[in-house]
């Protein structure tokens, strides 16, 4: 009772409630509870590193820049304050030739402004200031962190189902990105990476058709509240015909960070374009740039490329329209990466796997008609030699399949194609269990013992053996569960799964089957072994 | 029907063929490996980039290797891969011509390689993903959707549709775009035969792993495999004497090195599925020891009075029969899986075919002679040559009770 219980139990794990009782509708029900791996399904695996000293550069960078600002305000002189190696150890500053008397002012602005930096001294007055090793680690964490945040962003304006976006346990500042379906990796990375730094800004001149005009127009100096950017619409129907640079002012009317929202849009003259809309802070200090500046120039600098500029006719709130001569496409990835927000650090690509769904089929197939072949085979051979006693091994054997595929069912596990071959490495193994009893029972029986005691004596000694076994070969299992990744996981899954369902079915469900066989005969007919 | 009966065969008699046996594979593999192919790596190990490539007719590796020299790689190997009549292609690139700032640099070069009689200005239909058909799709609008609130929807469920007419139908490739039109509006196949075009084969599946990830996974293939063996080590020890665990793991060893050496050999790529492979030996290797042990340890509690090679021999010719046996039908279903897995899992089930003749061989011929040779050894030096002695329950007297799952 308790058997066919289980068996139902898992049988529901495997197909659920099936839609219809035919060979699809069951296929059907399969698939959606057992999860494929990519390797089955197709779809794109990568994995990326989050340039976490970027992040650390920018928090340092702003450090440095607000460390100055204080010492000038507390009159603190010091000769020169440097990061000295930006690329190695990017958490650190320098400041050199600080007056030994002004010691105590200089640390408690650092403890009392900075209190994430550390501040020791070496030699001649000079001090370094490192960000706290806690501090670092945190920081570290949180640009991994907001990295996966954005990417999951992106990625599910991609409309891509059950993707994976997960930092990978396996290395440092890594993240495991996995996209069923998706056979085009490079329009991926695309999306993913495309940063979409948004300012707007005052244009004091231009367009210049070169770099030396502008100067030249500036008496050959580049004046100090300006940077001379390229006007290149990133828009590819952009029929730029040369080229065209402008003077843009440093400081922007708003950026990336005052903006709530961007969605596509179409422009006065019916071409695609981007409409943004600005936070009530942003909408605030656009309308008093704006207000202060009608008649100027306005200037829309996407990525450092300046997209637009147009006059201010009028003093304006809170939203505008970008038009760099789109396609319908782009303005929706543009849209999409400014309501994102931009990556906190550069990332890097250090694995990239595409399995097309074409190959995942044949997988499946060729899996598959291994795992029917092998079975078959151990099945027959197991009535050739045990006769009754093989039916009795047959039964456990597939009640073991259906307790694997029911408990990957109810766990979600994923099924990879060396999943499969744990499958069929489980229906191997797991025979094992049965040979060892009944081979014993065998030996007891030549040795003169009832079938009873025979089965009994066999059940006890086998017993001991087959929890040793499975001990041993559980903890390898579970060790490439831990290091593994993907595909490699999903055969330590089924392993590690049919094993622990083989203890029951080969010990308890072949043991029940004897007793009732016993139980139907005569005293001292033979036993069928 | 039984095969074996009541079976007398002095296997440690025998124990100095089966040290020659194993020292002669064991050399072989350990020589290969340090003159002749080294241990050849898969890509997850060394890095570097692989493409499978599905032609729609024979290809011809002497023009491919060409066509891929011309775009100025190198050190790529071109091989068929599968069955002749899958007309598959394997590029592989090594490390140094994958770059950690472009990774799929080789990739791209590989494609615009074979793409030899691209038409300029269009894009190659085998060889586009949905996403850049849907792309291509929404910006012609062949169906004059603009207006539309879905038509990016549409769009993309065209393009998809068109993607898996191409690989789940054709089988990767198309031989002219007009096939489509089973799939698509023909609006849409005419905006395609106007801009596409078709070359004579598509990409199935890439690999590129980095530098830095390769060395990531080697570490970790080591340490995973010599985890293992020290949870084996350590669970025996246990649960039996130190000696069996120590015996246990250098028959294991044994099997691992002689593995890696048949592949080394063979000159067969370990892949990460590979490393699954042998970790799983590991475990049925063991199995295969641990049942023989189960039985001495059982053995010695019964024949107090005979000697331990006596009770070893005994004990390896009662389980001889489950040995071969169980040998015999997980050999079947990894031969099963060896013959019709596939290509993808070749190598797999290649390692588990020679992991489970040796593993079985490895304990009757390995794990039992060093117990022995330990015990003589013991002898020699004067302490007394006893049979181990037995751990206090864990002897085959309670297992009454534990039958009652």
């Amino acid at each position: 009772m308790v058997i066919v219980g289980i068996l139902l139990v898992f049988v529901f794990g495997i197909f659920g409630v099936p839609q219809e009782w035919s060979g699809t509708g069951l296929l059907a029900a399969i698939t959606k509870r057992i999860n494929l791996g990519l390797d089955l399904k197709g779809g794109t695996h990568l994995i990326l590193q989050v340039q976490v000293n970027d992040a650390v550069n920018v928090d340092s960078d702003n450090a440095l820049e607000r460390l100055k600002e204080d010492l000038r305000t507390h009159k603190i002189n010091y000769a020169e304050i440097s990061k000295p190696d930006a690329l190695n150890h990017p958490e650190t500053i320098v400041v050199k030739g600080v007056s030994p008397d002004q010691t105590s002012d200089f640390k408690s602005i650092i403890s009392d402004r900075l209190p994430d930096y550390e501040p020791t001294s070496g030699a001649e007055n000079s001090w370094t200031v490192a960000m706290k090793p806690l501090s670092l680690d945190e920081l570290k964490k949180r640009a991994v962190e907001q990295a996966i945040e954005t990417i999951r962003n992106r990625i599910d304006q991609l409309g891509v189902s059950e993707p994976v976006i997960q930092e990978n346990g396996l290395g440092k500042y890594q993240i495991l990105v996995q996209l069923p379906g998706v056979d085009d990796p490079a329009r991926v990375k695309q999306v993913m990476q495309s940063t979409a730094m948004l300012e707007i800004k005052q244009s004091l001149g231009g367009p210049y058709p070169s770099e030396q005009a502008a100067l030249q127009d500036k008496g050959g100096v580049l004046p100090p509240d300006a940077v001379l950017l390229q006007g290149k619409s990133i828009g590819s129907r952009n029929n730029d015909t040369g080229e065209q640079w402008y003077f843009i002012s440093r400081a922007s009317a708003v950026s990336g960070r005052d903006l709530r929202t961007a969605e596509p849009t179409t422009d006065e003259n019916g071409q695609p374009a981007v409409r943004f809309i600005l936070t009530s802070e942003g909408g605030r200090k656009f309308y008093s740039f704006t207000s202060a500046h009608v008649g100027d120039n306005l200037a829309v600098v996407l990525d450092n490329k300046v997209q637009e500029v147009a006059v201010i006719h009028d003093a304006i709130r809170e939203t505008g329209i970008i038009n760099g001569r789109f396609t319908q496409q782009e303005t929706q990835d543009l849209s999409m990466t400014l309501r994102s927000g931009a990556l906190p650090a550069g990332i890097k690509y250090l694995e990239e796997r595409t399995v097309g769904p074409s190959l995942g089929a044949d997988s499946i197939r060729s899996g598959v008609r291994a795992a029917v072949f092998g079975m078959l085979a151990v099945l027959i051979f197991m009535l050739i030699y045990y006769r009754w006693a093989g039916v009795n091994a047959d039964i456990a054997l597939i009640l073991n399949l259906v307790i694997l595929l029911g408990f990957m069912g109810y766990f979600g596990a994923v099924l990879t194609l060396p999943g499969i071959a744990g499958v069929i490495l489980t229906v191997g193994m797991g025979v094992d269990s049965n040979v060892l009893i009944f081979e014993r029972i065998r030996e007891e029986l030549r040795n003169g013992k009832t079938p009873p005691s025979a089965v009994e004596q066999g059940f006890g000694h086998a017993w001991i053996t087959i929890v040793d076994t499975h001990v041993t070969t559980i903890v390898s299992a579970a060790i490439l569960f831990l290091f593994g990744t993907g595909p490699v996981k999903g055969f330590a899954t089924t392993l590690v799964f049919g094993l622990a369902a083989n203890l029951f079915t080969a010990v308890f469900v072949s043991r029940v089957i004897f007793d009732w066989v016993l139980s139907r005969k005569q005293r001292g007919e033979a036993l069928s072994i | 029907m039984e095969f074996f009966k009541n079976t007398n065969i002095d296997f440690l008699g025998k124990k100095w063929y089966f040290l020659t046996f194993s020292l002669i594979f064991s050399v072989a593999g350990l020589l290969s490996i340090a003159f002749w192919h080294g241990i050849p790596l898969g890509v997850d190990f060394r890095g570097g980039t692989l493409v499978y490539v599905k032609y729609a007719h024979t290809p011809d590796l002497a023009a491919i290797h060409s066509d891929i020299e011309r775009a100025g790689l190198k050190n790529e190997r071109v091989q068929s891969y599968g069955p002749a009549t899958n007309n598959e292609v394997l590029i592989d690139l090594d490390i140094r011509e994958t770059s950690e700032q472009a990774l799929d640099q080789g990739k791209n070069l590989i494609i615009q390689a074979l793409e030899s009689h691209a038409t300029p200005g269009r894009q190659d239909l085998n060889n586009s993903s949905s996403l850049a058909i849907a792309k291509y799709l929404l910006d012609k609008d062949p169906l004059h959707l603009a207006a539309d609130a879905d038509a990016n929807a549409r769009y993309t469920a065209i393009a998809q549709a068109i993607v898996d007419y191409r690989d789940k139908v054709k089988g990767g490739v198309l031989g002219s775009i007009d096939e489509l039109k089973s799939v698509a509006d023909p609006a849409v196949v005419a905006s395609l035969e106007d801009n596409f075009f078709l070359s004579d084969f598509g990409i199935r599946n890439v690999e590129i792993v980095g530098p830095q990830v390769g060395q990531q996974l080697r570490k970790q293939a080591i340490l995973a495999t010599l985890y293992s063996l020290a949870g084996m080590l350590v669970y025996l020890a246990l649960r039996f004497e130190w000696i069996y665990g120590v015996a246990a793991v250098l028959t294991v060893f044994h099997d691992t090195l002689i593995t890696v050496g048949a592949f080394s050999l063979l000159n067969k790529e370990i892949s990460l599925t590979v490393i699954a492979a042998i970790l799983t030996l590991i475990g049925y290797s063991n199995n295969d020891t641990i049942v023989v042990f189960d039985r001495i340890r059982e053995n010695i509690k019964l024949l107090r009075r005979d000697k331990l090679a006596d009770i070893v021999n005994k004990s390896i010719n009662q389980t001889l029969s489950r040995t071969i046996l169980t040998a015999g039908l997980t050999f079947l279903t990894v031969l099963a899986l060896y013959l019709f897995g596939g290509e993808v899992l070749h190598n797999f089930s290649l390692a588990l075919v020679i992991g489970i003749l040796i593993g079985t061989y490895s304990s009757i011929a390995i794990a039992a002679p060093i117990l022995v040779a330990y015990q003589e050894w013991r002898g020699e030096r004067g302490k007394q040559p006893i049979a181990m002695p037995l751990r206090a329950g864990s002897g085959p007297t309670q297992p009454k009770e534990k039958v009652k799952v």
